[in-house]
């Protein structure tokens, strides 16, 4: 739960929607398509409505929640001269593009498999400007400049208007607000333009919760706007009201980010389906130190103090959480799910691996009844965990959680697991000390 | 004011988590409350009008209303809301009651995930009004010894354990609830417990930060050291150092931001809370605590240090003398197994030596000395109030009119008849009983409630008869078979008389007279007869005496006007059905020539 970057094109999507509604005296003709292929845009070209993709020359580029695209040399828009591509030229570069892994300045890499296509729109460099809106602090801040495209970043600060807008300021100080801060640089032909279309801006994307929302360039020929390239991330938490409104706007991964696991997105529709939290991701796959840790913050202490203790932060295999009362089932899940993976590799230097199954003291969550998901799953790969070589270290404190403890501890010497429990009196993360101690 | 609780707080309870409720209940009793922290539930579905919840081994009822301001209303002292409404609803449940003037001083808000627009206008909604805002996604906080919120602190014996039951001397402020437990637990094995503990919530945007709490902590004399637990992510940590620097804050603060995992991998890994990510290199677990570190602040090696460096400034600041020992305090223990009672009784006791009548024994009613009637008598078993004179006076004028009205009606009619057939006094009276009803005594009732209805609803009296007619309805306390404008009821004549004379105001009365003289000018009959004049007249009692109109509606729907009537009258059937029995009359049988027999061969179906 947290803002999340959507794709060019559902922000294009958002706009289109609600345009008549927020930008009225503009015009924008929502004209974009999103292809993962060539053979994908080739066969939209023969969709009604789309016939604009054979009749006009064509811009392309990978739409994966990265920026930077234009000096990453990833924007297609002339082959000679700038706005000669055609359709056949776009469909070749795309599928080029989806042909190899592609390494950013930035280092990410991956490989590109979303694209979004429009109409080439010939202007002119003074009627590129820059919009952004996003939440500083408390406030939400409005960036204005007249000027747009890759140069607004250099030299940001001389060239970028702020505007601070307070969470309770009115429609009428929020006008005068940004119509004192409108950007010198406008021209005066479109400045009274600039300034109702920023207020409506503004508007739009507070009413649309979104969390960070940028247009560059915006470019605007008369009362045609043009939105060139799009950045937005949505507040998630606002999903609840916001479902109609977001055009089913999907939230994917980020770009180098491998794509989630099998067992990672497991976890992520028993999570969503749960009214407990459950949480798990692979940092190494191979890692010696697998973590069942109850509870967000004491999550987050166990991977710190494994990194600190072990000196080596690739023995840290996964990340995760399972909080807020999961019931019995849903536990078990979860630890047959991290048990798999902890018991499909040896550790290559021969030594044991540890299982930490970790938690604060809880404060309504009954331990033992999460325990009993944990023995079951115990009993499932107890032979696994054998065969590799396992030791288990749990801490918990809570409700019931004498007979936890004692329960797990029976299981796992009747299944002729090691393990060592302790109870609060231990410190909480001091049964990774141990562990590497040992 | 500095500490946030005492163990007068009270709180209005946001929804019906008896769990929750039942174990802030189990804190009270633990730690010798003299009233429970808990004043009252605001339920917006439940029908009920009470919860009930163990107090050790007894059981107490807390009141539960269907919205936040009718509790308020009743409970101005309960200046703390405990919002456990769900993310879809909690940001309404806080600005409705931010917008209650001068009843609450903070609120805490438990749901995760509210919209982040919503949180930051609701906190700043607080801030505007002076209402602390904590959370939300917290589990609360807690002043050891005095109140303590929700599930803070886990099972009573965790937090017997973690000393939590009374006074320490540490201000603890931590961002989430599972470790904020975990801490309670070192500082209590490390040094004396906590003094006053706030988890601030893991949303990235809550209502009070890290600095409030603790500017309001080094403000507290009980207070003598801080605890920080800070995450990777934001800049609030800062604040903190800027206090520490400018000498605001003079206490010794131990600090660790957790979430130095976060260095060794991409964005892409939410280490934690909705607020734990670090958008620059400020904002990382590492940048924090070496900032704290070289401001002079008390910053372990690792979180797995932390509790030597608690232990080093305990130690410390008892060597100094800042901190005495502790006298630990007596506790009174939850025993183990509760049973749950099956009926309630909150009018009369016979427990003690004499029976009482709402805390009255009854030998300090019944003799005439007392100067108790039996208006009295009934104020108290009815309404649990003493009731001024004239109101009781009013209750005995009601009871003393109504006992009967002859032979013929009736209710007196079947207890003649079952009398005669050789029935005892009980049988005969509730034969006579079982006949009121809407037809026959029932008027008081419905004139009552549709006169009121009107009344609240501010009808004229030409829409309150045009809405009657609508609504296809007689009205109820109009209408006599014999008397007129012209001929009084003289019955109704004494108790306006007695009400224009007596009570402090006759509203509802002087509504129904303007009635009167609409329906009058109809048809001469057409009078406010004494059913009506009743009850009109108990609605205007109720008012005089302080009642707010949701309670008079309830007596109104329980009966209470009905049972008056019942009262009354069965002095009359009784009297009727003595006087059969001493006159010895034969069994009645109606008389065929007065029934007309209709009666043809059933057809076959």
């Amino acid at each position: 739960m947290a803002q999340r970057g959507i794709c060019e094109y559902d922000g294009k999507a958002i706009f289109s929607k609600h345009w008549g509604k927020y930008f009225s005296g503009f015009h924008y003709g929502f004209r974009s398509v999103s292809v993962s292929s060539g053979d994908e845009l080739r066969a939209k070209a023969n969709d009604h409505g789309f016939e604009w993709l054979k009749q006009v020359p064509l811009v392309a580029k990978p739409d994966m929640l990265f920026g930077k695209r234009g000096k990453n040399n990833l924007v297609l828009y002339k082959t000679k001269k700038a706005g000669d591509v055609t359709l056949e030229d776009a469909a070749a570069w795309i599928d080029e593009k989806i042909s190899y892994k592609t390494i950013l300045l930035s280092g990410q890499k991956g490989t590109l498999n979303r694209f979004i296509v429009e109409p080439f729109t010939p202007h002119r460099e003074d009627q590129e400007y820059y919009i952004s809106a996003t939440t500083v602090g408390e406030d939400d801040v409005l960036y204005l400049s007249a000027e747009g495209g890759m140069e607004v970043e250099e030299g940001w600060e001389k060239k970028v208007n702020e505007v601070i807008i307070p969470i309770m300021m009115d429609e009428a100080n929020i006008s005068h607000l940004i119509r004192a801060n409108v950007p010198e640089g406008i021209p005066a032909e479109n400045k009274e333009r600039f300034i109702t279309f920023a207020e409506q801006f503004y508007t739009f994307y507070r009413d649309m919760n979104f969390a960070y929302l940028e247009i560059n360039p915006i470019v605007m020929i008369g009362n045609d706007m043009h939105i060139l390239d799009l950045v937005a991330r949505l507040d998630d938490t606002a999903g609840f009201m916001m479902k109609d409104a977001w055009c089913e706007a999907a939230f994917p991964t980020a770009f180098g980010m491998e794509d989630q696991s099998v067992e990672e997105k497991a976890i992520a529709e028993a999570d969503a389906k749960s009214g407990a939290s459950l949480k798990l991701t692979i940092l190494n796959p191979m890692g010696r130190i697998w973590t069942m840790v109850a509870g967000g913050g004491a999550s987050v202490v166990y991977a710190d103090t494994i990194a600190d203790l072990s000196g080596n932060v690739s023995d840290l295999a996964n990340y995760g959480e399972y909080s807020g009362g999961p019931t019995t089932d849903e536990t078990r899940f979860y630890a047959e799910t991290v048990l798999d993976l902890m018991t499909r590799h040896k550790d290559p230097k021969g030594r044991d691996k540890i299982l930490i199954i970790g938690g604060a003291i809880a404060n309504f969550t009954d331990v033992a009844k999460t325990f009993t998901g944990i023995i079951q799953a115990l009993e499932v790969y107890a032979d696994k965990m054998k065969a590799i070589g396992t030791r288990i270290y749990v801490r918990r404190g809570g409700p019931n959680y004498e007979k936890g403890l004692k329960e797990i501890k029976e299981a796992a010497d009747r299944l002729g697991l090691y393990i060592e429990v302790y109870g609060p009196q231990t410190h909480i993360t001091d049964i990774v000390r141990m562990a590497l101690e040992h | 004011m500095s500490a946030l609780f005492t163990q007068e707080t009270q709180a209005i309870f946001w929804n019906l988590n008896t769990s929750a409720i039942q174990r802030m209940l189990d804190y009270d009793y633990t730690i010798n409350r003299s009233k429970p922290s808990v004043a009252a539930i605001v339920a917006p579905t439940s029908n009920n009008k009470f919860e009930k919840f163990f107090y050790g081994a007894d059981e107490i009822m807390v009141p539960v209303f269907r919205n936040t301001a009718d509790a308020a209303h009743a409970y101005p002292q309960a200046d703390i809301l405990l919002n456990f409404a769900s993310f879809r609803t909690a940001y309404e449940v806080s600005m409705e009651a931010i917008g209650i003037k001068g009843q609450f001083r903070m609120i805490m808000v438990t749901a995760e995930g509210i919209p982040e627009r919503l949180a930051r206008k609701m906190n700043q909604a607080g801030r505007d009004a002076g209402v602390v805002i904590i959370g939300p996604a917290t589990v609360g906080g807690i002043a050891p010894g005095a109140f303590k919120i929700a599930n803070i602190g886990g099972t009573i014996e965790n937090i017997i354990a973690s000393k939590l039951h009374r006074a320490g001397s540490c201000g603890l402020v931590t961002r989430s609830g599972g470790l904020f437990n975990e801490l309670g637990n070192i500082i209590a094995m490390h040094a004396d417990g906590i003094a006053e503990g706030i988890a601030i919530g893991g949303d990235r945007f809550v209502g009070s930060v890290f600095i409030d709490n603790l500017l309001r902590m080094e403000d507290n004399p009980h207070v003598k050291y801080l605890v920080l637990l800070g995450e990777v992510g934001g800049l609030e940590e800062y604040k903190v150092i800027e206090a520490v620097k400018s000498g605001r804050i003079k206490k010794p603060v131990i600090a660790w931001c957790i979430g130095t995992i976060a260095k060794y991998f991409s964005s892409g890994v939410q280490f934690g809370h909705a607020g734990a990510s670090a958008n620059a290199d400020a904002e990382t677990a590492g940048a924090k605590n070496k900032a704290m570190a070289e401001a002079g602040l008390h910053v372990p090696a690792s979180f797995n240090d932390l509790p030597h460096t608690i232990a080093r400034v305990y130690t410390m600041l008892c060597e100094q003398g800042v901190i005495e020992k502790i006298v630990e305090p007596e506790l009174r223990s939850i025993p183990k197994i509760r049973r749950g009672k099956e009926f309630i009784c909150t009018i009369s006791d016979d427990r003690g030596d004499e029976a009482t009548y709402a805390g009255y024994p009854i030998s300090s009613v019944a003799t005439p000395e007392t100067g108790f009637g039996i208006g009295d008598v009934i104020a108290l078993l009815w309404f649990k109030k003493r009731y001024p004179k004239w109101a009781t006076d009013y209750l005995e004028t009601v009871i003393k009119t109504v006992a009967d009205h002859g032979p013929a009606v009736s209710g007196a009619h079947n207890a003649k008849v079952t009398a005669r057939a050789g029935k005892d006094v009980i049988s005969a009276l509730v034969s006579g009983l079982l006949t009121i009803g809407p037809r026959f005594g029932g008027a008081i009732d419905d004139a009552a409630r549709y006169f009121k209805y009107a009344n609240d609803r501010g009808m004229s009296p030409d829409e309150f008869l045009e809405y009657m007619k609508k609504e296809g309805k007689t009205i109820s306390g109009i209408g006599h078979r014999v008397k007129s404008v012209r001929n009084p009821d003289l019955r109704v004549s004494g108790l306006k008389q007695y009400a224009r004379a007596h009570f402090p105001k006759t509203p509802l009365l002087e509504f129904a007279l303007e009635v009167e003289k609409i329906t009058t000018s109809k048809k001469d009959n057409l009078i406010l007869n004494v059913d009506g004049t009743i009850g009109v007249l108990m609605v205007d009692m109720w008012r005089s005496l302080g009642y707010s109109e949701d309670e008079i509606d309830t007596f109104i729907e329980t009966g209470t006007l009905n049972a008056l009537f019942v009262v009354g009258r069965s002095i009359g059937f009784i009297g009727h059905i003595l006087d059969e029995k001493r006159l010895g009359m034969p069994m009645y049988r109606h008389p065929t020539d007065d029934i007309l027999y209709n009666v043809t061969l059933a057809d076959e179906l």
